[in-house]
């Protein structure tokens, strides 16, 4: 699972010089932002001259997940001092928390979490870094023939296709892209806010439909 | 965008996000997150994806399949290697190949 971090790294690292940001900065962005969806998400909307406004919403929309990350960790870390958790809240991103809170509910109290959060988070970080920067070195010496720009949407759909695994979610896709694609023409890529904001609003309330239903024993269409 | 707006961009890109993955840790019991908006979290990351990909595949680019665009193409391959291997390896990799087979059957 970490070793799935080098190639996402590195394709940071191309669709960044790709856009013509010099290496240095591209590495800057993996250590300050530190996730890789939103740092694509930004690079992609730089590369398309959007507001810096929507890149800001983009990136938060995008990290918002990391709340229930937050909320979910919160009490197995409540024991540590509050300059502690904020050191331990910069190494949050999907694989630590996936690995770390699937592990701290297993073990005892008297696991050292602290010393294996960070220990995993330094690691983590080392190596999203260090691809970042490979990734960058590699991406300026190859020719624009390549097409690499096109490495930026793959890695959307590479993200977006593992998560269509309920009929809700595709709704959220199809009315999300659907809508981007229809307000594409919109000024500063809002169209990109609008088209999420609809999306998840359609999936909100078609799954408070579903539960209801399922709830009522009307119907249930999945198990 | 200058090379300064960008950078500054990305310290607040990294702030905010820094801000989030603080929040409940730092702040504990006295934050709450309900179920209502537990759910709507949740359908954030595809409709984002979605939106960021849709404009990107169908826009028109230089290259051409018949009546398709070559990056349709591609990203529905892709799409398809995505769906069976669930690898960010491979489906980028089959994106990258089909595009270039297309480019250059093209030339």
């Amino acid at each position: 699972m970490l070793l799935g971090l080098i190639p996402f790294g590195m394709i940071v690292g191309v669709s960044g010089v790709s856009i013509g940001m010099p290496v240095i900065d591209v590495v800057f962005m993996s250590a300050v932002v530190f996730a890789g969806a939103a740092q694509l998400a930004t690079l992609a909307l730089l590369g398309a001259s959007s507001a810096p406004w929507v890149v800001l919403v983009t990136v938060a929309l995008i990290n918002l997940r990391h709340l229930m990350y937050s909320a979910a960790l919160a009490p197995l870390m409540a024991r540590y001092t509050v300059m502690q958790r904020l050191a331990m809240a910069y190494f949050m991103v999907d694989h630590t928390y996936t690995v770390g809170v699937l592990r701290y509910r297993q073990e005892g109290d008297d696991y050292d979490r602290r010393r294996h959060w960070l220990g995993m988070g330094t690691v983590t970080s080392a190596m999203w870094l260090a691809s970042t920067a490979l990734g960058g070195v590699v991406g300026a010496q190859l020719p624009e023939a390549l097409q690499l720009d096109f490495a930026l949407p793959l890695m959307f759909l590479a993200l977006l296709v593992p998560l269509l695994r309920d009929r809700p979610t595709v709704v959220v896709a199809l009315v999300a892209g659907g809508l981007a694609l229809a307000l594409a023409n919109l000024p500063y890529n809002l169209g990109l806010v609008v088209a999420t904001l609809c999306g998840v609003a359609a999936g909100t309330v078609l799954s408070s439909v579903r539960k209801r239903r399922s709830v009522d024993g009307v119907a249930r269409d999945e198990p | 965008m200058s090379r300064t707006a960008i950078l500054l961009l990305i310290v607040a890109a990294g702030a905010l996000t820094f801000a989030m993955r603080a929040s409940f840790l730092v702040a504990g019991s006295r934050l709450r997150l309900d179920g209502g908006l537990r759910t709507a979290l949740e359908y954030v990351p595809a409709a984002v994806l979605a939106a960021l990909v849709a404009p990107a595949l169908f826009a028109e680019g230089p290259v051409r399949f018949g009546p398709l665009d070559a990056k349709l193409v591609a990203g529905a391959v892709a799409a398809l290697v995505a769906w069976r291997t669930k690898s960010v390896i491979y489906t980028f990799a089959a994106g990258m190949l089909v595009l270039w087979g297309l480019t250059w059957l093209a030339a």
